[in-house]
Order: C-alpha cells, then sequence, then structure tokens
C-alpha cells in the first residue's frame, strides 16, 4: 500500500546502482529503502513513517525525491 | 500493584510491626489446622485484592477449628468485587478495645507522602473526613529528607491521643514511614490498627500497594513473597480492550502509546506527554465529558503505533468521537502523531475531521503537523489554547 503522507521515489537509472541501494538502506532509519541485488526498492508500509530528515536526499544527490503528499 | 493482606503482613513482619498469630489456608484442612494452632477464636479472611470483604461475606469468625475447616469453602467462594479468594488467612482473634486507622500515601498536590491518622478506625476513612474531621489528622513529610519519630508523633497527637498510647503509637507510625519509603509504595495502610484491652497495639489487616515502574528494584521482596513476573495485581484483571492496548505498545518500540485503561463513556482520547494525560482526562470530566479510555502517548510514537492505538479506541463500543491533546511537546512529533491519528481514522472508515473532536498538540514540527490536519478538515489548536480550553471544546462537540 502506499504512504498517505509520503510518497518516495528513487531516480530509475540510479535505482539500479547496488550500492547506493546499500547506502540508502544503511541512512534510513525507518527502513523505507530495501537493498537487494538488483538496486534499491521502496517497502511501501515504511513510507508513512518518514521522518523527514533528508538523509537520503544528501546521500543520493538529485536522484531520490521525498514528496508530502499533504502540501 | 497490590499486595494481598497477608503479603502485606508479611511486609511488615520484616520490620517488627506488632502482628497477631496466624497461618495461610488453602484448603479446609489447613483452616482447621492453623485454627487449632492458635487454640481459641479465629477471624477467617478471604485473600483477595479489594476492600468490601466482610460485606461480601469473605471475613468470618469461628470458635473452633472444625468450624474453621467448614467455613473455608464458603470464604473461597464469596465474591468480593467480581474476585474470589486466592486462599484463606486464619489469625488469632483479637480482644479489641479501640480501633485507629493509619495510612501513608503520597499527597500529589503537595507532592509529598502524608501520613493519615484516625482514632476511629474500622469505618470508611472517607466518612471520617466528612464527619468528624478532627478526629482524622493529615502529617506531611519529605521523600528526599531524613525523617524522624517527631513527625509520627505529631500525626497521632493530632488526634488528640497522649500519654502511654502516644508511646506506643508512634514507633509504629515511623515504621510504615520508613516502609512506605523503602518499597516505593503509593499506600501503605493499616485498618484497623487495633489497641488491645491489655493495652498492647496491634495491626488487624493491612494493606499495600507498591508503585509498578518499581518492581524492578524490588525483585528480591517480591520473590520472597512469592509474586510472580506476570501478575500485574491490578485492583481487577485488564479488559480485552486494555490487553490490546498493551499489545499495540508492545508490537513496537518506538515511542509509548500505553497505559490504556477502559471508561465506559463515549468520547475516546489519545492522550499524553509529561503528566498530561492525567490532567487532560481530569479537564474533560470537569467539563461534563465521559471519557471512553485513559492512555499515555509520548516519547514520539510512530506512525503505525499512533494509527493502532486510534483504531482501537475508535473500535470501542460507544465511542462517538475521539480528542487527541498533549502538553506541548519536544521530543513527541506534532506531524508524526498527526499522521497516525488521521491514518487511524481512515482505515477504520471515518472521516477525521467527523470524528476527531479537537487536536490539540504543539510542539515540535507543528506546522507539518498542521498542514496535515488543514487537508484533513480536522480542527485544530495551538498552544495559544490551553489543555483545559481544548478538552472544554471537544466535550462540546459531543452535544
Amino acid at each position: 500500500m502506499p504512504g498517505m503522507f509520503i510518497d518516495v521515489r528513487v531516480d530509475a537509472a540510479a535505482a539500479k546502482d547496488t550500492e547506493l541501494a546499500k547506502k540508502l538502506a544503511e541512512v534510513c532509519p525507518v527502513d523505507i529503502f530495501e537493498a537487494g541485488d538488483a538496486g534499491v526498492s521502496i517497502v511501501e508500509k515504511n513510507l508513512d513513517e518518514c521522518t523527514l530528515c533528508d538523509l537520503c536526499l544528501e546521500a543520493a544527490p538529485g536522484k531520490v525525491q521525498v514528496i508530502k503528499l499533504y502540501e | 500493584m497490590r499486595f494481598y493482606e497477608y503479603e502485606s503482613k508479611a511486609l511488615f513482619r520484616r520490620h517488627k510491626m506488632p502482628l497477631g498469630q496466624g497461618e495461610l489456608a488453602s484448603s479446609a484442612e489447613e483452616a482447621k489446622a492453623a485454627a487449632a494452632a492458635i487454640d481459641g477464636p479465629v477471624v477467617m479472611k478471604s485473600q483477595v485484592l479489594s476492600g468490601g470483604r466482610m460485606k461480601a461475606g469473605a471475613v468470618k469468625f469461628a470458635d473452633t477449628p472444625d468450624e474453621a475447616a467448614g467455613l473455608f469453602a464458603p470464604i473461597m467462594a464469596a465474591e468480593v468485587s467480581g474476585q474470589t479468594g486466592r486462599s484463606v488467612l486464619v489469625e488469632e482473634k483479637s480482644p479489641v478495645a479501640q480501633e485507629y486507622f493509619l495510612s501513608v500515601t503520597w499527597d500529589g498536590r503537595a507532592k509529598q507522602p502524608v501520613v493519615l491518622f484516625s482514632d476511629m478506625g474500622g469505618i470508611d476513612i472517607e466518612e471520617v473526613a466528612e464527619t468528624h474531621p478532627e478526629h482524622l489528622s493529615r502529617t506531611h513529610f519529605s521523600s528526599i529528607l531524613p525523617i524522624s519519630p517527631r513527625i509520627a508523633k505529631e500525626a497521632v497527637s493530632a488526634v488528640g491521643v497522649s500519654g502511654s498510647d502516644l508511646n506506643r503509637l508512634t514507633p509504629i507510625v515511623f515504621e510504615l514511614m520508613k516502609i512506605f519509603l523503602e518499597y516505593d509504595l503509593t499506600l501503605a495502610e493499616i485498618n484497623p490498627l487495633a489497641k488491645l484491652e491489655d493495652g498492647r497495639f496491634i495491626v488487624l489487616d493491612g494493606h499495600v500497594d507498591m508503585e509498578a515502574e518499581a518492581r524492578g528494584r524490588h525483585k528480591a521482596l517480591l520473590a520472597e513473597l512469592g509474586v510472580q513476573e506476570e501478575e500485574t495485581r491490578q485492583a481487577r484483571p485488564p479488559t480485552e480492550f486494555e490487553i490490546q492496548g498493551r499489545q499495540v505498545n508492545e508490537a513496537d518500540h518506538r515511542g509509548v502509546a500505553g497505559n490504556v485503561v477502559e471508561f465506559d463513556g463515549n468520547l475516546g482520547l489519545v492522550i499524553g506527554a509529561g503528566g498530561g494525560s492525567l490532567t487532560l482526562f481530569d479537564a474533560v470530566r470537569k467539563h461534563g465529558g465521559k471519557p471512553a479510555n485513559y492512555c499515555e502517548i509520548g516519547g514520539n510514537p510512530s506512525v503505525n503505533k499512533a494509527c493502532e492505538l486510534t483504531k482501537l479506541i475508535l473500535a470501542k463500543p460507544g465511542v462517538e468521537k475521539i480528542a487527541v491533546m498533549m502538553n506541548v511537546v519536544s521530543n513527541t512529533r506534532v506531524d508524526i502523531v498527526a499522521r497516525g491519528v488521521v491514518k487511524g481514522c481512515i482505515e477504520s472508515g471515518k472521516d477525521p475531521k467527523d470524528v476527531i473532536a479537537i487536536f490539540r498538540i504543539p510542539g515540535a514540527w507543528e506546522e507539518e503537523g498542521f498542514k496535515i490536519l488543514e487537508k484533513h478538515g480536522v480542527e485544530y489548536c495551538d498552544r495559544s489554547v490551553s489543555m483545559y480550553e481544548a478538552a472544554g471544546r471537544a466535550v462540546a462537540k459531543m452535544g
């Protein structure tokens, strides 16, 4: 189920980068990113737990978007 | 957490308080043996975590061991506030000349422990306070500074007790004050504290409540008394609603959404923060509202935790609306709680603007939280509206 308040999008090309995937999975405090062999995937059930900490934005500048669905 | 009378007395015995001869009986045979050992008239008391035993037929007197054996079953079966006995305490029946009331408890307003002492024991102390206030003394003492017997003496003499009675009662009162502090109790009560015909004083009935959070500090005592870890020892068993509330809290380590207590009103409460729960609950009542529950949220619960708590409360029969109110928060985020309760409403099939009577959580990340509430049309207020006023607004919406 997608988030009710938050959506997170990863640039399509960056999403296949396994190193970046590990980095995103490591920095997110609420486990929104999951690293796998094919790159990064979004854990939808955790989207609304996003704390807007921007650590993912800092880990992958310009490649990740955090969207507030209530704005 | 409450102690049974026999456990309270075991604690008193540790401190050499004057107690009569007695044995705990778990069968008619044991009751007979205990009465035979006493070799005289006995009083038999059901061990339940509730008062009102005499009226419920859970306290009886026996003159012989055979009579004691025969009374065991009816005492165990007697229902006291929905509870039946765990066992029966068989004690010698003492020749009482006068009964006193002694209690040490916590005075929340004074923020200090207080000794309550009366020379009219054995009856409802609230009644004494109302009809004979001169017979009840209230003596506060520090829980930080050293205490002395002088405080105990003041408590006793304040109701007119003097002479040898004062000298005999003072050490008993002082010992109870020490017990209260040493074991992190919220209540240590002796009622009645009896003066026997020979002039001695004796603890006839005792009642002790320990602060639940202090259990870890007193593991040795609890083990000695045989209190199992899983025993909550509340005044009544938890309801299904309360059990589910505990599960919500335990399912997620982030923050707190717990201490759910069930009431029978129509206004669900999602409340908390630095004593805010108690204040807000009282405020709702003061405005004539009928809370459906008490709870405590704080410590920055996750969205999921706030959501699940909201769903639990909204699913409670009779709940028409919820009020989401906290003191000003710093470590809890307003937007996270807002997401949780809004999500909880929607997942319960309800429109947040219809069921959230008021959202009053000012503090960290409130701008983000208020945006969420605005989007869903929920009435909210910031810190310029007091908790008391917010509670009033919620109650006013209940019609």
